[in-house]
């Protein structure tokens, strides 16, 4: 079989666009949506089922499949606007060149996802993964302008556009940010920037617990806005205690004056990092996210933040925890398909959605990124995914097996 | 049609269902001045529950319906055809909760926007999106059209402040989206559903945030000598990285209208184009980036720059602006709004593109709009009693349109499809692309019932039903 499909792709990308992974899976490379096309229409014609890798950083390249389909290949940033603050960049382009690129011109993506630095674009979008700068710049979709999605069955759908403002139709956008690959895979995006801040600093406090989300909530009702507010574990801080984060952003007299605020707010002492500290600082904690197999996220509300955490210690391992200052709480360690099932009931029993954002193959086949759906929801669901991918080429697990 | 209207009356009472000729007059139009057409019956609901309902009536009598708030909708999609019937949603108008510790709302879809900032703001919070049509559209009007506003520029549209939605699907079942913190509860399905042009069913129960108000606000009037001065100050505001609260441009034929109507707000009526900027945030980044913007707004010719930061002054200086729609009917009989968008760096170019195609026409455009967005709303003045003006006016705008979508822009950025755009659609998407929006309304109303006849071009919807391409 295996040799069957690999020659088939072979015919269609040449040779240099096909190759085998560890486990003898052919992987196809296809370096353009149209060529992304003709794989998906093939395999979905043949009855082949798909597993999407990005940089292979992130999920774990463990679905079972005929194929292997990677955006490694499409790695490009195609264009970069800095009169408009707008780039559009390939899906399998790197973030950290990214960054760089658009940094020598001035301009920044405000988007600090846990994981390593090299993480494709196309995982961060398709997972929803935002990080601590959310606080201040909203979650992934909000710096989505549009994007190319090839659907599983080989048809290219290019939904918004190139614009910071635009009505033109459903907002088909919103279903593959944080669809998982589930509605196509997204080939290129394009990306509302913001100009490079002057001045970037952090402070860290270390506490107990409740005393840092106090603070926490008083610096949001103070009106205090940080870029950036999040709370770390003492494990994942490498600390004896809590961490709180505050990053501040924008112009040097702005910063120093919201400086001088938040340090009048809160019962807990506050340092700043050294300069040239806090780009590690930041990109260690979005690295904690990879010291255990299973990551996930709830969507609870600031004043949920300690029960909720509470519960996941009860229901899971301590693991690693980072908490946002506007709510939002990401865990990340090693735990049973048993104990995340009863932490997902308890969870939504209050209301609080829980995403499996990185597991094994094993944990997400038996409960899937969301697993249950709200009232109503599961039916527009599965017809969205046959509408996208109508032979279910696409081998992703968005309920499981209940 | 009149063996629906019993079962109907039953549902509301008699006294919320409309079907006499001269009732649904009132509901022939929206905001859009050149699509007329009233429906067979008007009914309107006082309860969720009714809302229910009357959508599970008219499912089982295979008729079509059309949802409608205000009806201040500027793209026809609130208009009905004869055969459809019309669910007007104004009763349901109730804000259920202000949550200040949570920052957020619920509201009934007929809840007007301008009331959901009024009851938050004891609380020293706002809803952010403010259309300009505040006073009248409701927050469900405004969740069909992801409206937008002047502060959207800084704060984000409709989408970005709406967290969950209960909706009562075209078969008449119902659906929770989202969730109370905002995290998509499976696909973001939320995000879909705004902006759906009341193609996707009915949002009954909306969840919002609610913004704190900014410590300090500083707004400017600037003016300039030519509309490519000011357009070029535009420009340059935004690749300096400033993000204001609010950027908004208006010409002189707008200028001229305001300062001879009784809303004169003092706008130089020689300008040819004022800005307005307003900052906010903390005290050190107003004062900071005003002087920013004052040197840029100095260095592309701005001939005066006045300021306020008392909420009086700055009350004058907006007046002019907000009613501007307003004194603009002074004009002529109607007013052709357009909305598009550009790049931003592309607006000088484009605003005289705009300007060309008036005179070819020989048409008073005016250009009042969210130019931080580079979201325009270039205006044609006109009376449609006049076959061959009206005529005029629809190939002026088709051409407006042709322009922005060159110059790499969208039809429209905050007014919506509707009926109005629904033919503008294939220059900005592919059959592919138009093929997938298709699939995913009948995803939500495989029969179309729900508001029939926008958004999607005719032709489109063939080939997606037909199978693969590649
Ligand atoms: C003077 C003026 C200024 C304006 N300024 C702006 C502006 O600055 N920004 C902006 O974005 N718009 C603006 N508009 C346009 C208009 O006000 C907005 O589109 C507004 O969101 C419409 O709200 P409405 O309640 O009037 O909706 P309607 O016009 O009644 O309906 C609009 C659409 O929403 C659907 N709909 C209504 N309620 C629901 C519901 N509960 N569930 C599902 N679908 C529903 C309808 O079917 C229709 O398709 C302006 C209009 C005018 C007249």
């Amino acid at each position: 079989m295996s040799d069957a499909v690999l020659t088939r792709l072979r015919a269609l990308l040449g040779s240099a666009g096909v190759e085998r992974e560890a486990d003898g899976l052919p992987r196809a490379t296809p370096d353009s949506s149209e060529s992304f096309a003709q794989v998906c229409h093939v395999a979905s014609e043949e009855g082949w089922r798909i597993r999407l890798e990005g940089q292979g950083t992130w999920l774990p390249a463990d679905a079972p499949a005929e194929l292997a389909l990677s955006t490694r290949a499409l790695d490009q940033v195609v264009s970069v606007s800095p009169a408009d603050l707008v780039a559009t960049v390939q899906a399998g382009a790197p973030l950290d060149e990214v960054r760089r690129r658009l940094a020598d011109q001035g301009m920044w993506l405000a988007l600090d996802p846990p994981g390593r630095p090299d993480r494709s674009i196309g995982s961060i979008l398709a997972t929803a993964t935002a990080g601590p700068l959310r606080y201040g710049f909203g979650s992934v979709r909000d710096h989505v302008l549009g994007c190319a999605v090839v659907t599983g069955d080989g048809r290219i759908v290019r939904a918004g556009g190139r614009v910071v403002k635009n009505v033109a139709g459903y907002d088909v956008t919103k279903l593959h940010v944080g669809g998982f690959g589930g509605f196509g895979v997204i080939t290129e995006v394009h990306l509302r920037l913001r100009a490079l801040p002057r001045a970037d600093v952090t402070f860290t406090a270390l506490g107990p617990r409740d005393r840092l989300a106090a603070a926490a909530r008083a610096i949001g009702a103070a009106s205090l806005s940080p870029s950036a507010l999040e709370m770390f574990s003492p494990a994942l801080a490498a600390e004896a205690e809590w961490m709180l984060a505050a990053r501040l952003t924008g112009t040097d007299s702005a910063v120093v004056g919201e400086a001088r605020r938040l340090s009048a707010t809160g019962d807990v002492t506050w340092q700043q990092l050294r300069a040239d500290r806090s780009a590690a600082f930041w990109g260690l904690t979005a690295r904690a996210a990879l010291a255990g197999p299973i990551t996930l996220r709830l969507g609870v509300l600031p004043d949920g933040l300690e029960e909720t955490i509470d519960l996941v210690g009860h229901d899971l391992d301590e693991g690693l925890v980072s908490a946002g200052g506007m709510g939002g709480l990401r865990w990340t360690g090693t735990t049973s398909v048993e104990r995340l099932r009863s932490l997902r009931r308890a969870m939504a029993a209050r209301e609080i959605p829980m995403t499996i954002e990185r597991a094994p193959w094993e944990v997400r086949r038996e409960i899937g990124h969301f697993g249950a759906y709200r009232e109503g929801v599961g039916q527009l669901v599965s017809k969205l995914r046959e509408a996208f991918d109508p032979k279910g080429a696409l081998q992703v697990a968005l309920e499981g097996s209940g | 049609m009149q063996s629906l209207l019993p079962h109907l009356e039953r549902i509301t009472g008699p006294r919320w269902v409309r079907h006499r000729r001269a009732e649904l007059a009132t509901y022939a139009m929206d905001g859009l001045p050149t699509r007329e057409s009233p429906p067979a019956a008007v009914v309107m609901p006082g309860t969720r529950e009714e809302v229910i309902a009357i959508v599970r009536e008219l499912h089982r009598a295979g008729v079509p319906w059309v949802a409608r708030g205000a009806g201040t909708g500027l793209s026809g999609g609130a208009v009905a055809d004869p055969a459809a019937v019309m669910i007007t949603l104004t009763r349901l108008n109730r804000i259920l909760s202000i949550d200040p510790a949570r920052r957020r709302a619920v509201v009934e879809p007929g809840a007007v926007n301008a009331r959901l900032s009024e009851a938050a703001l004891p609380f020293g919070l706002a809803y952010a999106p403010d259309p300009s049509s505040q006073a009248a559209c409701t927050l469900g009007g405004n969740v069909a059209e992801n409206a937008g506003g002047p502060h959207c520029l800084k704060y984000g549209v409709t989408a970005n402040h709406i967290t969950e939605l209960e909706v009562v699907l075209p078969d008449g079942s119902t659906a929770r989206l989202g969730s109370r913190g905002g995290e998509a509860w499976g696909p973001d399905l939320v995000g879909l559903f705004v902006g759906s042009e009341g193609m996707f069913g009915i949002a009954v129960e909306i969840t919002t945030r609610l913004v704190p108000l900014p410590r300090a606000v500083r707004t400017s009037l600037a003016d300039f000598g030519s509309i490519r001065a000011a357009s070029e100050a535009v420009s340059a505001i935004i690749a300096s990285g400033i993000v204001p609260a609010a950027l908004e441009m208006m010409d002189q034929v707008c200028v001229r209208a305001v300062e001879a109507s009784i809303y004169a707000a003092g706008y130089p009526t020689d300008a040819a184009a004022v800005l307005l900027v307003e900052l906010d945030g903390s005290e050190e980044a107003v004062v900071g980036d005003g002087a920013v913007v004052d040197n840029l707004l100095a260095q592309h010719g701005a001939r005066s720059i006045t300021s306020a930061s008392s909420p009086a002054e700055r009350a004058r200086l907006w007046q002019g602006r907000k009613k501007a729609f307003g004194a603009m009917g002074r004009l002529a009989p109607d007013l052709a709004v357009q909305d598009a968008v550009v790049p931003r760096s592309a607006l000088p170019a484009v605003l005289d593109a705009v300007g060309a195609i008036g005179r070819r026409h020989e048409l008073v455009v005016s250009n009042v709009f969210h130019a931080g967005d580079g979201n325009l709303h270039p205006n044609i003045s006109f009376d449609r009693r006049d076959a061959q003006l009206a005529a005029r006016v629809h190939q002026a705008s088709g051409e407006i349109m042709e322009a922005c979508v060159a110059a790499g822009g969208s039809i429209t950025g905050e007014h919506g499809v509707g009926s109005d755009k629904r033919d503008y659609m294939p220059l900005i998407f592919d059959a592919a692309t138009l093929d997938a929006m298709c699939a995913v309304r009948r995803v939500f109303d495989p029969l179309e019932r729900a508001n029939p006849g926008k958004v999607l071009p005719i032709h489109a919807c063939r080939e997606w039903r037909a199978g693969g391409v590649a």
